[in-house]
């Protein structure tokens, strides 16, 4: 393994300080782990509290500020934060609005959320709404799963909702701009390359010279199967056909993300963004905004994931509102 | 002899072996989960249990109800993931039901342990067979409550446990999960013992440790 870090154990910690010292515009709880916007939150003004396992940077820290979110908490790399950490954001960032928790679709982090929202329940008086993101189609929605992950919609949800609550939108609108993004938001990725947890020490998975693995989630975690490396236009229909065959994104705008995974170049991310387009216009659907980079990623994970969002007028105005955070910054 | 109650002192060994074993074998628990999750949960019960011990070292618990609630509350704080609600919860039952005494009896014990799985079942909404923590508690319950039929030794009645737990363990290897990171695998799941019932059986092969005297 070769990583910048100083320790595995202190790699968490190591860069929170480094977010602290690099953007004035947040404020980091360095004990629970929570990175804050500067300024607290403007009363009346609904809250947005995210967080999960780190390791997906830009997520969730990266995207706390004007026009998205109000906290983040940070877990350990891949692991869900704890419910002290959401009962704690969550009485600093209520603006008496109330709080929306935004949480992917994973067992640990659902379960600590709603310990969470429980504890803050049982505590205080604030009004929690929660949305769990389940855009990857690469799982099949069943009883016999977890359910769909939250991946690559999560980014435009934080984004959306965020806008939508900076316009004074009260917590039932804001929540349901959010469940609508979430449902009309669809993902799917391959993997070039394993990621190496820095505790563990090695790759999670073997992935040999040649292949790729389609399907692959956030974490390293396998996909559902693993085919020979083929050209961008191939891995792009491999993308985005199961994407357009669960819902049908024709005859509305689009909004398209093309994300990197952590390892892999930009240049690629837009030979794969050209090759994505090309198959969007063969299907007739229209795209309307288009993000490419590195947004939500599995630490030093070669390959990328696409996301195809169904909009309308409303999400595009909310879109293309104003937003200040390290990960994501236009319009100001 | 026969054992028919344990004592405050006993259970907090328990936990402390318990901590050991996960301590042992975090490159086993974390290769198990590197199969089929995300290669954290050894260094994740490692990291938990560590944390449990030494706050009860610092300040040891009175009675049994605040010695599981503190363990509890210590794993749903310290471990993130699926396992620190699952354990915490497991934990924070146990202490509910058992109550502020310095004992238990081998009937108060089952009835705390079957608490336990009450709140895994609440938390986490497994059922049998889905290659889960709860396919290693179930039937170690249930052998420890077999055992206390025949015998109210609670030693003989862990050893059940604990060779209950095994089997249950090895049965979850040809199952095909329907919960958790590893369900996204489908069949891909099947042919691996899953991690959280690895540790499960830990917890109880601790439990007949402590209560044969090892």
């Amino acid at each position: 393994m070769k990583k910048l870090i100083n320790s595995p154990e202190t790699v968490l910690a190591d860069s929170l300080v480094g977010v602290a010292a690099a953007h004035p515009e947040v404020r980091v709880d360095h004990v629970n782990r929570i990175i804050y916007r500067a300024a607290p939150t403007r009363a009346g003004k609904v809250a947005l509290l995210s967080g999960g396992g780190t390791g997906h940077e830009p997520l969730h820290g990266g995207f706390v500020g004007v026009g998205m979110l109000d906290a983040a908490c940070a877990g350990a790399v891949f692991t869900s934060p704890t419910p002290d950490q959401m009962l704690e954001a969550t009485k600093v960032v209520d603006g008496g609005a109330g709080v929306l928790h935004i949480v992917k679709n994973y067992t640990g982090d659902v379960m600590n959320f709603e310990m969470g929202a429980e504890l803050a329940a049982a505590e205080t008086g604030i009004e929690v709404a929660v949305v769990v993101v389940n855009d990857d189609v690469a799982v099949e929605d069943s009883t016999f799963t977890a359910g769909r992950r939250g991946v690559g919609t999560t980014v435009l949800l934080e984004k959306i909702a965020g806008a939508a609550a900076e316009e004074g939108r009260n917590l039932a609108a804001v929540a349901a701009v959010a469940r609508q993004v979430n449902e009309s938001g669809r993902s799917m990725g391959v993997a070039l390359s394993s990621c190496t947890v820095p505790a563990a020490g090695k790759p999670t998975f073997e992935l040999p010279e040649g292949e790729m693995e389609i399907g692959v989630g956030i974490h390293g975690e396998p996909g559902r199967r693993r085919v020979p490396l083929a050209g961008a236009a191939e891995v792009a229909r491999l993308l985005v056909e199961p994407i357009l065959a669960d819902l049908d994104f024709t005859g509305a705008p689009t909004i398209v993300m093309v994300n990197g995974l952590g390892g892999t170049p930009l240049i690629e991310l837009y030979v794969m963004y050209a090759e994505v387009r090309k198959v969007l216009e063969a299907a007739g659907v229209t795209v309307a905004r288009s993000l490419v980079g590195n947004y939500i990623t599995a630490l030093d994970m070669a390959g990328c994931s696409v996301t195809i969002l169904k909009a309308d007028e409303d999400l595009l105005h909310l879109w293309d509102a104003p937003v200040n955070t390290a990960g994501l910054r236009w319009g100001i | 002899m026969t054992n028919d109650t344990v004592t405050l002192d006993q259970l907090t060994g328990w936990l402390t072996r318990f901590r050991d074993l996960v301590t042992d074998q975090v490159s086993y628990l974390t290769e198990l989960d590197s199969a089929i999750g995300d290669a954290d949960h050894g260094s994740n019960m490692t990291r938990g249990m560590g944390a449990v011990i030494e706050k009860l070292q610092a300040s040891p618990a009175t009675a049994v109800d605040e010695l599981f609630k503190g363990v509890g509350m210590t794993l749903v704080t310290s471990v993130g993931g699926a396992s620190g609600p699952l354990y915490g919860t497991f934990f924070l039952r146990i202490g509910t039901e058992a109550g502020p005494v310095a004992t238990l009896d081998a009937p108060g014990l089952a009835a705390a342990l079957r608490a336990g799985l009450g709140g895994v079942v609440a938390r986490g909404k497994a059922e049998a067979g889905d290659k889960t923590m709860f396919d290693v508690l179930a039937p170690a319950l249930d052998a420890f409550d077999a055992a206390l039929v025949v015998s109210s030794d609670i030693s003989s009645a862990a050893r059940a446990a604990h060779t209950a737990a095994q089997s249950g363990r090895d049965a979850t290897e040809p199952l095909l999960a329907r919960k958790g990171r590893a369900s996204y695998l489908g069949e891909r799941s099947i042919g691996h013992i899953d991690p959280g019932a690895a540790s499960t059986a830990l917890l109880f092969q601790a439990l007949s440790e402590i209560l044969d005297g090892e």
